[in-house]
């Protein structure tokens, strides 16, 4: 049996890799293998499970319960590594590959590279026969759509005519004539040299061509298959709605599933409430406090949250009109899950459950 | 830099790009987009002016951002750079990408520096870092919120600043802190008559009041961890837009909520 996949989206600072954690506790508390891994750069899913560090191998999670839980963080170095030496032709086309002075930066500096390793675990796990469930926690929105979007990139770019110019210095001096304005600008822009040492490096890596093509075409069926489905975390700011938004529109227009929009931190709107006058303040509740003060400020604090349930509210409506089911999760339990205790996070699982 | 539309909607105005909008007398705001950022530079520095007629620019673009490591970020910082060069404002503001991307940005001219050996990019990012390097013309400031997760990754992301790049950091802001209720309201609170009474009331307050200790621990965390860097709060608004940006800035300078740190 091979894994469903549940990939995590939002954008930063709304709870997204604490809610990835607890989609992942909430299927193994119910008896399902699951795997977390985590894509942001940023190393938050250790901390929201409790755990010291988290390293690209697999490490399983102590729970209580039917199922089991992993979780892994990925390496982009490690990853990309790997994936040099599995698409190579030979031993020796995957070291001068691993030597060239372009692929330690492509590969472990820059943003992107984290995307087509993200996918390409994707795809590994994909037929993996050890998970019933795995959750992906991606980077910030925008770079969520850059990860979704590297297997085509990937593609293109191979099946491109860009691909054709890289490494045209290193196949021949003699420059056709619709490559050269392209060659001239890049020649003057980096200098002889670098262009030289990424034609060298493209060409090395056109070799591993019909390996990389064949997997991101994989990955890219994958995402639009019913094995995989998204889920948006939010709060109820307008910021934060506004982004959600777009991300469930660009989704949809990739024709990936929502499955639904996590609402973290939401505050709800008791009602109101009358205070009593500061009369029977000084007459019944304890002495020592200055009742006016005291009423002042139960007043403000009152209006405060008052103010920001409207807010809130406001947030939820326009979230509903995404269309998919919208869970909402109290303040009350968010705050909870910041604590980083892997056991808190169940209330947010609870919520997940009860939707 | 990240460009989500927010900055416009905080300023109430709409369809901002690459060329700047006055949006409020002596501030302009405009979104980076690192086509037109090569635009630019293809048109300042290699004196090319008609872009879109020397061919497949597209083509060009992508290969500048996929396949040269740096360039890509380096055309953003670059831009940020250039405006602060040629001195078309006193002071740039850049909203930059999320911590764990902002390190590769902010080093992009060193990392450029280390791959090409010649050329104009590589002539150009000495200017860059002058800016960059200066503590006179350039600083960073981080912000964070006074939870445990972001606490924590700001640590980090000052550290790697640290060790990756010579920009100094300007000061650290803990945004969106609890206001504090005050002593008596929570007393007021606690006590059993009142919360029979008003429970919404005494519910609301003493949830706020063990939110606010809570990020008070974590405030001490972030100051405990970064002794030497000058740490602000600012406490969480009702407003929105352009009201809560006209509130937020009319605290800067003063400090109103010396008690949390």
């Amino acid at each position: 049996m091979t894994p469903r996949f549940v990939i995590v989206c939002g954008s930063g600072g709304v709870g997204k890799t604490s809610t990835s954690a607890a989609v992942g506790l909430n299927a193994a508390r119910s008896g399902e293998r699951v795997l977390v891994v985590t894509v942001d750069p940023a190393r938050r899913l250790a901390q929201a499970l409790g755990l010291g560090s988290i390293g690209h191998d697999v490490s399983a999670v102590a729970m209580d319960g039917p199922g089991s839980l992993a979780v892994s963080m990925l390496d982009t170095k490690a990853g990309w590594d790997s994936l040099i030496r599995r698409h190579a032709r030979d031993e020796k086309s995957a070291e001068r590959v691993l030597r060239n002075p372009l692929y330690d930066n492509i590969t472990a500096r820059f943003v992107n590279s984290h995307d087509y390793i993200a996918m390409e675990q994707i795809n590994e796990l994909a037929s993996s026969p050890d998970f019933d469930l795995v959750v992906i926690d991606t980077p910030p929105s925008r770079n969520a759509l850059d990860l979704l979007d590297a297997p085509r990139r990937m593609r293109e770019f191979f099946g491109g005519r860009l691909l054709q110019w890289l490494t045209l210095p290193y196949r021949s001096r003699l420059l056709t004539l619709a490559s050269k304005p392209f060659l001239q600008i890049a020649d003057r822009l980096l200098g002889a040299q670098f262009l030289g040492d990424i034609a060298e490096f493209f060409t090395l890596l056109q070799s591993m061509e019909s390996g990389f093509v064949a997997r991101a075409q994989a990955v890219e069926s994958l995402l639009t298959s019913d094995r995989v489905s998204f889920v948006v975390v939010t709060t109820a700011e307008p910021a934060a709605c506004r982004e959600a938004t777009f991300m469930a529109s660009e989704l949809g227009r990739r024709r990936y599933v929502l499955d639904r929009v996590v609402v973290n931190r939401l505050v709800t709107d008791t009602g109101d409430e009358t205070l009593p006058s500061r009369e029977a303040v000084s007459a019944s509740a304890g002495t020592g406090i200055n009742a006016d003060l005291a009423l002042a400020g139960m007043r403000e604090a009152f209006s405060h949250r008052r103010t920001v349930a409207a807010r809130h509210a406001t947030g939820v409506t326009a979230l509903r009109a995404i269309g998919s089911p919208v869970v909402l999760v109290p303040e009350t339990v968010a705050a909870e899950q910041s604590s980083g205790d892997g056991s808190v996070l169940g209330g947010i699982a609870t919520a997940l459950r009860g939707a | 830099m990240d460009a989500k539309g927010s900055i416009g909607a905080l300023f109430c105005a709409s369809d901002i790009g690459y060329d700047p909008v006055t949006v409020a007398p002596n501030l302009s705001v405009m979104v980076m987009q690192t086509e037109q950022s090569l635009r630019e530079y293809l048109r300042i520095h290699l004196r090319i002016p008609l872009v879109t007629k020397i061919g497949p620019l597209a083509s060009t673009f992508d290969f500048v951002a996929d396949a040269a490591p740096g360039v890509r970020e380096v055309l953003a910082v670059g831009k940020v750079c250039w405006e602060v060069k040629e001195k078309h404002f006193d002071l740039v503001i850049v909203d930059a990408e999320a911590s764990g991307h902002v390190v590769a940005q902010i080093s992009s001219p060193r990392t450029i520096r280390s791959l090409v050996p010649r050329g104009p990019l590589r002539d150009q990012t000495s200017w860059m870092l002058d800016i960059l390097d200066d503590p006179e013309q350039c600083g960073v400031v981080v912000v964070t919120t006074p939870e445990e997760l972001p606490v924590t990754e700001t640590v980090s992301l000052v550290q790697k600043l640290r060790s990756e790049t010579k920009t100094e950091i300007a000061e650290v802001i803990v945004n969106a802190v609890e206001p504090r209720p005050d002593h008596d309201t929570v007393v007021l609170a606690a006590d059993p008559w009142f919360a029979s009474t008003s429970p919404r009331h005494a519910a609301t307050v003493l949830a706020a009041s063990a939110r606010r200790a809570e990020q008070d621990a974590q405030v001490g965390v972030l100051r405990a961890a970064l002794p030497n860097d000058d740490l602000r709060t600012i406490v969480l608004r009702d407003e929105t837009g352009r009201a809560l940006v006209d509130a937020v800035a009319s605290t800067f300078g003063t400090d109103t909520d010396q008690d949390a740190q």
